[in-house]
């Protein structure tokens, strides 16, 4: 094997799991850090400058970042990434002051953003602060798009949102309220520089099966049904209510419909209890709200009598794999399932729409008839016009969106300067050594035993009486602390110089979990075989040195290395050294553009 | 030396033995020692042979006298046995111990200073006897506690790290354990686990004195030009004179060696080693020969390692004096005073 070239951004990056799994790149064990430094604001604007909605995302992200955590590998539960960006959040002092502020002469350059969700609101923040004039709009009076009109209240309060997406309106961009843009034509015709779609996926999926007509009374679209809830449109439910499909939306379908009345509330799933799309962490919510979750029904058909509702008929299914391997799902062969209800609603899917953009435009369509876009610069095909979060590639998360956000911000600023879309500015990197004395390291290396810590909630029957009272309280203080110091320090990197190596042994019999040996030179296969602790998930890098003076080389898996250091700290000579790794993802506007370096 | 302790996180697929556990049920507390001390090295060896071994750690007792290896017991097998005794006495209280409990496995771990200068009387009356254990030195050729004057087994004419030339005649533990009756003998590095590891192995297996001389650098005082004990000079200089696998009688064996080329020699408990002659002149059961092959390396300047002597027919200390097989916390009352009558007998004995 070649020695690691641990120059190339990616490398170190990949080590830390958390914040490559990120959509947008947040540098996670730094925001940790500060937290437990008691430094909220630092760790709340780290966050900010990635992902523009740290209080929001702390309590609905998808967190992918999670699964991926590195601490989940060596024991059950990652750390509580999501809830920690909460509590910079919540704890932070004002902030107002230190958000960037538009620059008093603009660059004369006008952006339009259709649509305030999450990544049009991306856009805005950072090309405004570029000095960029830029105007968003949106049909409902405030911004913030399916953050506001589909996440319930009990899950996302409305001053958090309002906080937010003020922060990002701030840097300079004008919000145009209540205005449906209807006509692409007609916004291209106002002369803007370039125009941003990122008016989301709004469109509900409905299910056309016998009775959908008759029963249309008590069967809504799970989407719209949120929205008119939220907007204070909807009051009530009946007291039975069937939710179908097995996604986020369902999740918040029937714990919205608890808190209406809802009394005894069912989600239907084709798929099994594993297999639902829904986070692990809103189906146990769900659950312990006391909805039921039934799991590998299809429904056939909505019942009625006299044109009312009476229930939903299902067929019971199994899955088999077909010759591709892929599940599918075949009819159980058992007596249909009738569960009788007052109302229905269908959470089985969003779908993109865009009838107001005009067919002649020559914006190219991709096979599912939605425009074609290009997944580096989210541009369409008629130059100009770009698109992201939902919008760009069907329903995602708001993390995605905001990630989209950024990299459309970088093709905009380019396309508006005349600069080629593919040359994608190169991430901020630097790599510094921890060393501050003889065994000492300027990081928490201690490793914590502690399992993940809980959030505390509030009382169940106090939570489903009253659809704004927020469920989760957030950690306290004490918690967040201990949560904190779970964080092994991923980007805290373990840097090895071959030629200070005296093949003492010292780091190798150190390392509590065997990552460091010292073998002879093989291909990648072998060599992973031939560690003191196979290398064997494939997933992650091994770090292959220069050969040493007996010629064989350094091997260390990055799997499940902790941090903890102490290779550097029984090393005699300096060969190891800790070195924390920064990586900045590039956001639109280099400080020196004509300096700006390019990757080709 | 390290502050923090070694976190219990645990690689998840880390190997068990037969009793159920992991290398790392053997280890100790952190090692207080300077970062790349070969006596570390050491002590993972040690860890790693037990593991392999499967030896119940409230099984063995770790002694040892005074001086950095001589702390490094606190560093393995934190659930066995230990005693950290006089500068240079820990072979009479192995000794004792031994008499008392036959039972246990002895390793008794000791320095160049704590054996070759002011233990080494101890040194050869206990290798006489015949005291079944394992008797390690980790020989770095200073004193480190005192930063870093010769001790007795620095080489002639080798430079201490202020430039100081060795003038002294240096003592060969191996030959004289050799000399004076061990009946298992070799050398290893501290920076080879691969020839370490099986010899700790065999020596436990062995039913006698069993005698290991380990070159261990001192990052600290001994590891620069001019020093013979450095990583890079014994490096240079090591001559494997024989490899051995040691094979218990539980575990399959695995390997199949060309005929002829190795010497399978079954303990007296069903183990086996399996000694491959890198060397092909040495006879490993010839004292003179083993004394021969030191002394043409003292020649040469190289490092002979390895297996150096073997005898298996042992006559051990509790043979020669006919003590009781049982340990004697486990003899009652009975036993230990037979009364009037048996001391009556006795006394007519003697007369």
């Amino acid at each position: 094997m070649r020695a690691t070239d641990v120059k190339n951004p990616d490398y170190f990056h990949r080590v830390i799991d958390c914040q490559w799994a990120c959509p947008a790149h947040t540098p996670v064990p730094e925001y940790i850090r500060r937290i437990a430094q008691g430094d909220y604001q630092g760790a709340y604007l780290i966050n900010w400058k990635s992902n523009v909605f740290p209080g929001i995302l702390g309590r609905t992200c998808d967190r992918p970042c999670e699964p991926a955590c590195r601490r989940g590998r060596l024991e059950e539960q990652p750390v509580a990434i999501c809830r920690l960006k909460r509590v910079a959040a919540d704890l932070k002092d004002d902030i107002a002051g230190l958000l960037p502020k538009a620059p008093r002469d603009k660059n004369g350059k006008r952006v339009a953003c259709v649509g305030a969700g999450p990544a049009s609101l991306t856009v805005a923040r950072d090309l405004a602060a570029i000095g960029y004039e830029v105007v968003v709009f949106d049909s409902d009076s405030r911004a913030g798009g399916m953050m506001r009109s589909q996440i319930p209240k009990f899950r996302l309060p409305d001053e958090v949102i309002d906080e937010e997406v003020g922060y990002a309106l701030s840097t300079g961009a004008t919000f145009v309220a209540a205005r449906r843009i209807a006509s692409l034509r007609a916004l291209i015709a106002e002369g803007y520089d370039a125009i941003f779609v990122g008016c989301g996926a709004p469109h509900g999926r409905d299910l056309a099966i016998p009775g959908r007509g008759e029963a249309a009374r008590n069967v809504r679209i799970g989407i719209e049904w949120l929205a008119s809830v939220f907007f204070g449109h909807t009051h009530t439910i009946g007291r039975r209510v069937v939710v179908l499909g097995g996604g986020n939306t369902a999740m918040d379908c029937c714990r919205s419909a608890r808190r209406l009345g809802g009394e005894e509330v069912k989600v239907v799933v084709r798929s099994g209890y594993a297999e639902m799309k829904a986070s692990a962490w809103e189906k146990e919510d769900a659950v312990h709200e006391g909805v039921e979750i039934l799991n590998w029904l299809v429904p056939k058909a909505f019942t009625h009598e006299a044109g009312k509702l009476t229930g939903v008929t299902f067929e019971r299914v199994r899955p088999v794999k077909d010759e591709h391997g892929r599940r599918q799902l075949v009819a159980a062969g058992e007596p249909d399932v009738q569960i009788p209800c007052d109302d229905v609603l269908i959470a089985v899917g969003q779908e993109n729409a865009f009838p107001w953009i005009e067919a002649d435009l020559g914006i190219k369509l991709n096979r599912s008839g939605y425009p074609a876009i290009d997944p580096t610069t989210f541009a369409s095909s008629l130059p100009g016009v770009f698109f992201g979060g939902d919008a760009a590639f069907g329903p995602k998360n708001i993390i995605t969106a905001v990630a989209h956000g950024h990299e459309a911000a970088i093709s905009i600023d380019a396309f508006c300067h005349g600069r080629s879309l593919r040359d994608r500015p190169p991430p901020m990197t630097n790599l510094v050594s921890q060393k501050m004395g003889l065994h000492e390291w300027s990081y928490d290396h201690a490793i914590t035993l502690d399992r993940r810590h809980v959030v505390p909630q509030v009382e169940r029957a106090a939570a489903l009486r009253n659809l704004r009272t927020e469920v989760e309280l957030g950690f306290s203080l004490e918690q967040a602390l201990g949560e904190a110091r779970r964080c092994l320090n991923c980007d805290v990197q373990t840097v090895f110089s071959a030629p200070a190596c005296i093949e003492c042994d010292a780091c190798v019999d150190i390392c509590p979990i065997d990552c460091i040996s010292f073998v002879p030179n093989a291909p990648e296969d072998e060599v992973r075989r031939s560690l003191n602790a196979p290398a064997v998930n494939l997933d992650q890098p091994i770090l292959v040195s220069e050969p040493v003076k007996s010629l064989k080389v350094m091997v260390k898996d990055e799997d499940l290395c902790l941090h903890c250091g102490l290779c550097a700290d029984r090393c005699p000579t300096g060969a190891w050294d800790m070195e924390k790794y920064t990586i900045e993802m590039a956001q639109a506007g280099h400080p020196c553009r004509s300096k700006q370096p390019t990757i080709s | 030396m390290t502050f923090q302790g070694k976190p219990k996180f645990r690689h998840p697929s880390i190997p068990t033995n037969t009793l159920g556990f992991t290398r790392r049920d053997y280890e100790g507390s952190m090692s207080t020692l300077c970062a790349g001390c070969g006596h570390d090295s050491i002590t993972a060896a040690i860890v790693h042979a037990c593991f392999e071994l499967a030896l119940p750690p409230h099984r063995v007792a770790k002694l040892s006298g005074i001086g950095c290896s001589s702390k490094t017991p606190t560093y393995m097998l934190g659930q066995s046995h230990g005693f950290n005794s006089v500068h240079g006495r820990m072979p009479s209280v192995l000794t004792g111990a031994y008499l008392a409990n036959r039972e246990l496995a002895y390793l008794g771990v000791s320095g160049d200073g704590d054996t070759a200068s002011i233990g080494l009387g101890q040194f050869c009356h206990v290798m006489r006897r015949g005291v079944r254990m394992v008797y390690i030195v980790e020989n770095n050729g200073v004193y480190g506690l005192t930063k870093g004057q010769f001790s007795a087994t620095a080489d002639r004419g080798s430079k201490s790290k202020k430039g100081a030339r060795a003038a002294d005649e240096p003592i060969d533990l191996a030959a004289l354990a050799i000399q004076l009756g061990a009946t298992f003998v070799a050398r290893s590095f501290s920076g080879d686990k691969g020839q370490l590891v099986p010899l700790l192995k065999a020596a436990f297996g062995h039913r006698g004195a069993a005698f290991i001389d380990v070159i261990s650098p001192c990052v600290t005082f001994n590891n620069h030009e001019g020093s013979t004990k450095s990583y890079d000079y014994v490096r240079e200089h090591n001559i494997a004179v024989s490899a051995l696998d040691f094979i218990t009688g539980r575990e399959p064996i695995e390997i199949d060696y060309a005929e002829g080329a190795a010497l399978a020699v079954t303990m007296h408990d069903g183990a086996t080693i399996h000694l491959r002659k890198l060397d092909a002149e040495h006879d490993f059961s010839d004292r003179a020969a083993a004394l021969t092959l030191l002394e043409r390396c003292r020649e040469t300047g190289e490092i002979p390692t390895g297996l150096l002597y073997l005898d298996d027919d042992v006559e051990e200390l509790h043979d020669t004096l006919g003590t009781t097989a049982r340990p004697l916390n486990a003899l009652t009352e009975a036993e230990l005073c037979p009364g009037a009558k048996a001391l009556e007998a006795i006394n007519r004995g003697l007369r």
